[in-house]
């Protein structure tokens, strides 16, 4: 019953839709694409002139223009367009392969292909001469071939395939310089960590799945089913929180966050896609893309989904105060921003589009800031903000460009970041007023760790060894590009210039782009005073640093809150060393002794078989061996060739024959 | 008229002796002669029992058997010169290249 309204759904949508253009209907070719230029660098790249990059980079400018088609055949008709096929069925239920396009999708198309190509050709500078040169493309194309199934999913097992081979990609990237132990425990320990979240997320698709009464898992049909009302609000609230659980693992939430910051012992290009612009983006697209259940879950669900944003946006914020590396810093600025759009999301139907909105600005910027940080690391050959100081004198275009990211991401207008974060604290104030403080307390602390950072790596004296100079061009041309959309990407949500983003992007109905100046001079206030405490604080270099003379509470944000120290004692060790070491006591002794003494029997059998086979039958065969030759020696002397033994012979015998007839 | 035992007696006698030659004599030429006395008495053996029985048919095998024996000596003759001729010796115990 439900798998006919299923079809009769999709081709309702297909027929409102009208007429769908080209790129609409087949925007499967964007993964598809991406995952035939892994397999071609995979056995091709090596003998490839350029050793293999230029797949990726060709399948992936196809895909971003594709991409744009999708996005102005949404803007263009509107709508959405579904097609599947149905990949097996189990009883009742019916699992299709398909995708679906809306706006959300083609925005998320548009960020996933333009960033992954991106850091296809930055890589090219940054991973020049690495040993694994050509197995980092594969890896990066699968990925971007994974995220992409993932965002044109249309149902949820589909959409947990994308999200494993991403899991599964992240760890092969993180460790990509795996000999360094400390990278892959890092890859282990992020692997290991967002399992912990597609667990829960797991059994959310199951509880999902059964509230259609086990018929599809089709998200239209799940969302159209829980807007009827028919199921128990018990099980929609229990499937919200599980599947909040996958989006707290992926997008690095309270208090699974801490995968996140390790997770930078990879490549700086796979921090800037991975951990920055797609795969802890898809945390949050999973929550917008089902965001009925959400919805139609008691609101104690996106209560909770806001509390946990909100505390991590301020748990992440304060740690990024007092870390040395600068990757670490983006990471926690990272996990803040993606609080952000926790928070928001929490916010129910007002703060969607504005959670959106920020994942969208804050994927450029923030991809920005990655590769500028990468481009600055390729040249200090340091992760140390205390190694650097005084590049803006050495490297012009990274600096500028570094300068353009790091305002957005402090939320100075015009750039993106102020836009979006606006967005989200005019949502919260019409809403929940303790949310609203938490976000402008957010962009305080955030303001002010980003000028901490900007100080510390680009202005004072140079306190490294390394003779600085610029990052090749493929490396700036990048960071260019993003610097530029980073500029002009928040007008799309700029309600005085029409905000087409809230066109393409909304849930139920199309909202009004609203402008409020009382909340844009909050959020600007607060900026200034963080941009401002920011400078007054570090406007001359010190050492140590001011965040870590702060007594006990610097001691806390040194130690993480202790919540590493918390998993590793408390969940790593025991296991590791009471269960691991009774299943390794197990293995040695037990499956290893079943083995062992498989052996010893088979080694016993086989001297058996050997001695039956050594005496008995190659006893015969020798056996007439040797007797045929001593037959025939007896019988050799017969033969004497002296014709009168024959003679002897022949009258005997006829003597004897003589005697046998005549008697 | 002599009587035929006597004559049978005489015949395995030489018969014998003609064996003995063949398997005791070294020399291939008293070989060949010994073989004569041997198809000898098997002749006078035949003759014997023809003028003993009235019958014609042992006088002609008799002549038979001259008749074979002649070209028997003519071939075994040229083994033996073949024989001289390759080994510088007719000694019987030293043609013994036919073993094994």
């Amino acid at each position: 019953m439900v798998g006919l309204i299923a079809v009769l759904g999709s081709e309702g949508a297909e027929a409102a839709a009208a007429a769908p253009n080209w790129f609409v209907q087949h925007a499967f070719l964007i993964p598809l694409l991406c995952f035939a230029s892994g397999a071609l660098t995979l056995f091709f790249g090596k003998r490839t002139p350029g050793k293999g990059p230029v797949y990726g980079i060709l399948a992936l400018s196809a895909g971003l223009v594709l991409s744009l088609g999708v996005l102005w055949g949404i803007a263009h008709n509107g709508g959405n367009y579904e097609h599947d096929i149905t990949w097996f069925t189990i009883g009742s239920l019916q699992i299709q392969l398909g995708y679906f396009i809306d706006g959300l999708t083609g925005v998320m198309l548009l960020v996933v292909t333009s960033i992954s190509l991106l850091v296809h050709i930055y890589s090219l500078g940054y991973m020049h001469g690495d040993k694994r040169y050509t197995w980092f493309y594969v890896v990066l194309s699968l990925f971007t071939g994974a995220m992409l199934v993932v965002v044109l999913a249309s149902n949820l097992f589909e959409l947990l395939v994308g999200w494993e081979i991403m899991g599964v990609c992240s760890y092969l990237l993180i460790g990509h310089w795996y000999e360094d132990h400390a990278n892959s425990s890092a890859a282990i320990k992020a692997f290991l960590t967002t399992r912990v979240g597609d667990v829960p997320f797991m059994f959310g698709i199951f509880a999902l799945v059964y509230a259609t009464g086990m018929t599809t898992s089709n998200i239209q049909v799940i969302s159209e089913t829980v807007a009827g009302g028919h199921v128990s609000v018990l099980l929609v609230t229990c499937a919200a929180l599980l599947m909040f659980g996958g989006t707290i693992g992926k997008s690095a939430q309270f208090p699974l966050y801490t995968w996140l910051p390790d997770a930078m012992a990879g490549p700086t290009p796979v921090s800037a896609l991975i951990h920055a612009a797609t795969m802890v983006a898809a945390g949050i697209y999973l929550v917008a893309r089902t965001f009925e259940v959400f919805i139609h879950a008691d609101p104690i669900a996106l209560t909770i989904v806001s509390i946990v944003g909100a505390i991590t946006l301020l748990l992440a914020a304060l740690l990024a105060l007092v870390q040395d590396d600068i990757k670490k810093v983006l990471a926690y600025s990272t996990i803040s921003q993606l609080a952000y759009m926790v928070a928001a999301l929490g916010l129910g139907e007002a703060g969607y589009p504005a959670a959106m909105f920020h994942l969208f600005t804050h994927a450029f910027f923030k991809a920005l800031l990655f590769l500028g940080a990468g481009s600055v690391i390729h040249a200090a050959h340091s992760n140390n903000m205390s190694d650097m100081g005084g590049l803006r004198k050495h490297m012009k275009v990274t600096y500028v460009t570094f300068l353009i990211g790091s305002l957005a991401l402090a939320g100075v207008p015009p750039l993106s970041g102020f836009f979006s974060k606006d967005e989200i604290i005019l949502a919260a104030k019409g809403h929940e007023s303790w949310l609203a403080v938490v976000l402008v307390l957010g962009a305080v602390i955030t303001a002010f760790y980003t000028t901490r950072m900007l100080l510390q790596t680009f202005f004072g004296e140079y306190r490294g060894t390394q003779h600085l100079h610029e990052s090749p061009r493929s490396m700036t041309a990048p960071l260019v590009v993003l610097a530029v959309i980073t500029c002009f990407v928040g007008l799309l949500g700029f309600a005085p210039v029409g905000a087409p983003f809230l066109d393409w992007v909304y849930f139920g109905a199309p909202e009004e782009a609203i402008f409020s100046p009382t909340v844009a001079l909050i959020s600007i206030v607060a900026v200034a005073i963080g941009l401002y405490a920011g400078w007054v604080t570090y406007r001359r270099y010190r050492e140590p640093d001011p965040t870590l003379e702060l007594g006990g509470f610097s001691t806390l944000l040194v130690h993480k809150y202790y919540l590493d120290d918390l998993y590793f004692n408390g969940i790593v060790r025991p296991i590791r060393d009471t269960w691991s070491a009774g299943v390794y006591w197990f293995n040695q002794n037990v499956l290893d002794g079943i083995v062992n003494g498989a052996a010893v029997v088979a080694y016993g059998l086989s001297s058996v078989t050997m001695w039956i086979d050594r005496n008995i039958i190659d006893g015969a065969v020798n056996g007439t061996g040797t007797a045929m030759e001593t037959f025939g020696k007896g019988l050799r002397t017969l033969q004497s060739g002296k014709v009168q033994w024959y003679a002897v012979g022949l009258f005997a015998g006829v003597i004897l024959l003589t005697a046998f007839f005549v008697r | 008229m002599i009587r035929l035992p006597l004559v049978l007696i005489f015949a395995a006698l030489l018969f014998s002796a003609g064996v003995y030659g063949v398997l005791a004599r070294r020399n291939a030429v008293m070989v060949l002669m010994a073989i004569e006395l041997m198809l000898n008495a098997v002749n006078l053996n035949l003759v014997a029992f023809a003028a003993a029985l009235q019958d014609v048919t042992g006088q002609v095998f008799a002549l038979f058997v001259i008749a074979v024996a002649a070209a028997e000596v003519g071939i075994g003759l040229a083994i033996v010169i073949l024989l001289f001729r390759n080994r510088a010796s007719i000694n019987v115990d030293e043609v013994d290249l036919l073993k094994w």
